[in-house]
């Protein structure tokens, strides 16, 4: 016994739903976590606070919440048929918009701590040196942050892969668009099929445990290197 | 320190409502505490709006309280065999309680068909929705919902009905699914699907009128009727509170509040 089709299935879906939304996040979590490590508006606090929310939110607000703002009757389901989108829920965007929004604390701040870090010396030597603010971020500001930015990415990923509650609310489970791992073991669980829930879901575990894994281990060695 | 003290404060203003309470209602708690106890149900979704009435009469006509749990039978069952606490089992099929049955899971000889249940598509926006589904042929929406046909009942019913139509291969691609029959109405309700198979009794009210939007009640020939069976589990063995609460469901007044959302018998 092992994965079957619609299992292959699954697996296929969610990692692409993962790489999709780590890419969209590490673009648009950039210029939000530079802007938190910098300001020193007191505004820095609140959105702060909202960056954070999904920490503490349980996904069903999340996804009730999505599911209602973007159906026909909500503002953003509004906006995205006026620009000709579509609705979102069931689709494979609208659980990239639903993930992005999960998983935003997860890159943003690794990036918001790997910002602070560099500290305001280098930019003003890079200043001195009569470099611009794109040249700055790009020589020097991305080089020094590379740590942040490789748990960024991995935890993103990873928060992703495993996101249960948000896909379960708006997704609708259909094969092959909105059916991932989490929702699949769910299934297989429901259906009693306890072998197969247990491929998934042990799969699940091992690849949690090798992504942290290889986090923790390449920040051992960081630290003992620097 | 300031932990500890926010911490006794509530303590003590609980303590003098407590001891208020105790004075106040003492002789009424004690006269019905000696009688009354608690049962917890596990309830299939599409029978939350009855049972919460049925629970509500219940209670005041026996003392007894039920605390009642709603979901997909396909997870109570799951839970039910990890050791769950409920006592009685609402079962959206007849299936799982033969199951269980058959399993040793529940007072003997305490099964039987509390509902029958009848399958509506129904659609949240009036005149969407014509008295013969013809609907579903013409197309001209996107999403269909319906409850996980693997899982529940509703959701099985609705797959066969669609065959029985001959639309069933037209229609899949806009299938949506729901974990059960409360989220298949939720989508729904939410507008994101304009069209879904649900239960009778999710859209009427207690005297059998449709509450808002346009449905069709799918004729039970299309479909192997949902006969709904409820047992007494083995938690609830030698419970009073479970017994009386099973007689109750056999009772007039509730078969009149089952009949009214749109259960057959």
């Amino acid at each position: 016994m092992t994965f079957s089709p619609d299992d292959w299935a699954a697996i296929r879906l969610t990692l692409e739903l993962a790489a999709t939304t780590t890419a969209v996040l590490l673009l648009l979590g950039t210029p939000v976590a530079w802007w938190l490590a910098r300001t020193p508006s007191r505004l820095k606090a609140v959105v702060g606070a909202v960056v954070s929310l999904p920490l503490v939110l349980p996904p069903t607000v999340l996804g009730f919440y999505l599911l209602v703002l973007l159906g026909p009757n909500g503002v953003g389901g509004q906006l995205t048929q006026a620009l000709g989108l579509g609705l979102l829920p069931f689709s494979f965007p609208g659980l990239v918009v639903a993930s992005v929004l999960y998983s935003t604390p997860f890159v943003v701040q690794p990036l918001q701590q790997a910002f602070e870090a560099i500290g305001t010396r280098p930019l003003e030597v890079a200043a001195t040196l009569r470099a611009g603010p794109w040249d700055t971020f790009f020589a020097v500001v991305l080089p020094l942050a590379r740590p942040g930015f490789v748990t960024a990415t991995i935890l993103g990923f990873a928060h992703t892969v495993g996101e249960f509650g948000v896909v379960l609310m708006i997704g609708g489970n259909i094969p092959e668009k909105t059916r991932v791992v989490s929702v699949q073991i769910y299934d297989h669980v429901e259906a009693l099929e306890y072998a197969q829930a247990h491929w998934l879901a042990g799969g699940m575990v091992v690849f949690s445990f090798l992504v942290l894994l290889a986090l923790y281990a390449s920040k051992a060695r960081r630290s003992y290197v620097g | 320190m300031s932990v500890r003290l926010s911490a006794r404060w509530p303590f003590r203003r609980l303590s003098l409502v407590l001891s208020l309470a105790a004075a106040g209602f003492g002789p009424l708690v004690a006269s019905s505490a000696a009688r009354a106890d608690e049962v917890s149900v596990a309830v299939a979704a599409n029978f939350t709006a009855p049972m919460q009435k049925i629970a509500a009469q219940f209670e005041k006509d026996t003392g007894h309280k039920a605390l009642l749990s709603f979901g997909a039978t396909g997870k109570f069952y799951a839970q039910i065999k990890n050791g769950a606490p409920f006592e009685v089992f609402l079962a959206a099929d007849d299936e799982t309680p033969a199951r269980l049955e058959k399993e040793g899971g529940i007072v003997a000889g305490s099964r039987f068909t509390y509902a029958i249940g009848k399958l509506v598509l129904w659609s949240a926006k009036p005149a969407i929705v014509d008295g013969q589904g013809e609907v579903l042929k013409q197309g001209g929406f996107d999403h269909l919902s319906i409850a996980n046909p693997k899982l529940a009942p509703y959701g099985a019913a609705a797959v066969e009905t669609m065959k029985a139509l001959g639309a069933y291969d037209a229609l899949s691609p806009r299938l949506v699914q729901a974990e059960n029959i409360g989220q298949a109405y939720q989508f729904v309700a939410s507008g994101n699907a304009l069209l879904g198979f649900v239960a009778l009794a999710q859209v009427v009210d207690e005297t059998g009128k449709l509450k808002g939007g346009s449905m069709w009640v799918v004729p039970p020939a299309l479909y192997t009727p949902i006969r709904q069976d409820a047992v007494v589990l083995a938690k609830g063995q030698g419970k009073a509170a479970a017994a009386a609460l099973v007689k109750y469901l056999q009772g007039d007044k509730a078969r009149a509040v089952i009949r009214g959302y749109g259960y057959a018998l």
